[in-house]
């Protein structure tokens, strides 16, 4: 699913984010990223979305050779990959089922599909009575929740969160975990990168750990292990 | 694109105006401000343009000839000045007729003074009016009808009258009122562009969160453009046609009030009809024109997300 062979990626100022990291991701797996801030893990997930490109190396996700790929491909691409945010990113001037259709729009789906799938992930997101509000009405979690459902609306096959639960109370985390595992249970690849240690230390899954630019650990059902 | 997504950039396009509410307030304005000044520069340029048209056509070299000039002479004159290349009309004046344009000249109070005159004692000469094609050459043909005297031994032009002097002052100054107004046209132009660049400024800050979730969830750049460019259209059309409907109302005010006191000078503004295409289609071009540029170059920038 997402494939990384030694890849470096050196900013313009000089700064190496990434020295040579491979690693494989399968599909359907639940990947925490873990590390110090810093050591590249924002790298790591802008690479898998294409954000950044990297200096050396090759990528591929869900079959897409990433590094090469020509710009005008480039949103075709991103629409097979959901991604959130800890600050949400929502547009705020449109309300919760605006923001979720508007990924729909973009892909060109008829209304009617459109207004049926939308209502159908505020459903599973739990906000189908607010659908009317905007993010400004709406509390940290379920703009969270917004997010999420705008980044599945389209089935991608990879989720990739940086981290989701940055901003949230632990009570509102756990919600926004349990909402993450029903939709990787559905079947889709998830990336989190996330420094909640409780989470990471509960609801086990593979870990990855980048120090450095490098990944220091790679165990499946690891822990988080960094002191705070 | 299908004919729903477009439909859909339409309508996001609208809705944009409305929710950045201000934003598109402020950007109207600033083109309709400047329209507006640019549309009233082009009324003034119109009017200013008409009134040297005016001023030009009147211009026309009167030329005199010695009393007791036979007809004769005259039929010959005439030919020879209205074969003068320059020469547009040549008309005769007869004395009879010249003691008339007088009387109307003086107005009612002088003409008593004229009582005295019939056709017997009419003192003045016979003449011609000469007009030119072009207004500019006035001198060049009076001097060619002064040379006509010189192959007459009788030598029966007795002067020669273009308003020597008054008649180059005047196309001095409307040449001069011409360029000014072009120079102050493509100033005003310039300003607009600036003050709206600068909107635009504002509203790309505003914008390139927008753009870049958009680019996130997989937007092409096409996508992206379009509804920011039916905006731009939208907000360069509303502020032109806006500026264009208040310009002709303060236009016609203008002309109701100024209507009487004008007339008594013998000159009249250039009418809304005249005037309403020439200054209504450049204005709602460049407005549009000015929008659109403005969204294109603000989006272009945030494309590259």
């Amino acid at each position: 699913m997402i494939e990384l062979q030694d890849i470096w990626k050196t900013y313009a100022d000089g700064t190496h984010a990434l020295r040579g990291v491979s690693v494989v991701i399968d599909r359907n797996e639940f990947v925490y990223l873990v590390g110090p801030s810093g050591a590249g893990k924002s790298t790591f997930m802008k690479l898998i979305y294409r954000e950044e490109v990297p200096t050396k190396g090759q990528i591929s996700v869900n079959g897409f050779n990433i590094g090469k790929l020509k710009p005008r491909k480039i949103p075709y691409v991103r629409r097979n990959i959901g991604v959130i945010f800890q600050d949400y990113r929502l547009l705020p001037k449109l309300t919760a089922y605006e923001n979720i259709a508007f990924a729909m729009e973009v892909i060109e789906a008829p209304r009617r599909i459109i207004k049926k799938r939308t209502m159908e992930v505020l459903e599973l997101v739990g906000l189908r009575n607010k659908h009317n509000s905007l993010p400004a009405q709406l509390s940290g979690g379920e703009q969270q929740r917004v997010a999420i459902a705008r980044a599945i609306v389209n089935n991608p096959a990879v989720i990739v969160a940086d981290e989701p639960t940055g901003n949230l109370d632990p009570e509102t985390s756990w919600g926004i975990m349990n909402l993450l595992e029903e939709i990787n249970f559905r079947g889709t690849t998830i990336v989190m990168a996330t420094h909640n240690r409780e989470i990471v230390n509960t609801l086990r899954k593979r870990v990855i750990a980048i120090e450095n630019g490098l990944i220091a650990r790679d165990e499946a059902r690891g822990e988080y292990g960094y002191e705070i | 694109m299908k004919f729903s997504t477009f439909a859909r950039h339409i309508r996001e396009g609208v809705f944009n105006i409305i929710r950045n509410g201000w934003m598109s307030f402020a950007s109207i304005s600033s083109i309709g401000i400047s329209l507006f000044i640019l549309g009233v520069f082009l009324l003034m340029a119109l009017n200013v343009n008409m009134l040297a048209d005016q001023i030009e056509s009147q211009v026309q070299i009167r030329v005199f000839l010695k009393i007791g000039t036979e007809q004769a002479k005259i039929d010959q004159l005439k030919t020879e000045i209205g074969n003068i290349p320059e020469v547009s009309k040549v008309e005769f004046v007869p004395k009879s007729e010249g003691i008339e344009l007088l009387r109307e000249s003086i107005g009612e109070d002088g003409a008593e003074l004229l009582d005295g005159f019939n056709e017997s004692n009419n003192p003045l000469p016979d003449s011609f009016t000469v007009e030119v094609f072009e207004p500019q050459k006035i001198a060049f043909a009076a001097k060619k009808i002064e040379a006509l005297n010189k192959s007459d031994q009788s030598v029966p032009i007795t002067d020669i009258n273009y308003g020597k002097g008054t008649v180059e002052t005047i196309f001095k100054v409307t040449d001069a009122i011409r360029n000014i107004g072009i120079v102050i046209v493509l100033g005003l132009a310039v300003t607009a562009i600036f003050l709206i660049s600068t909107t635009i400024k504002i509203t790309i800050l505003a914008r390139r969160r927008e753009i870049g979730i958009m680019k996130l969830v997989g937007a092409t750049n096409n996508f992206i453009r379009w509804p920011f460019f039916i905006e731009g259209a939208l907000i360069g059309i509303i502020g032109s046609v806006l500026t264009v409907i208040l310009l002709f109302v303060g236009y016609y005010q203008l002309i109701e009030v100024s209507q009487y006191q004008l007339g008594l000078m013998m000159f009249k503004l250039v009418t809304i009809k005249e005037a309403s295409l020439i200054v209504s289609v450049p204005l709602i071009v460049l407005g549009t024109l000015i929008g659109v540029w403005g969204s294109i170059l603000s989006v272009r920038r945030y494309l590259k997300v």
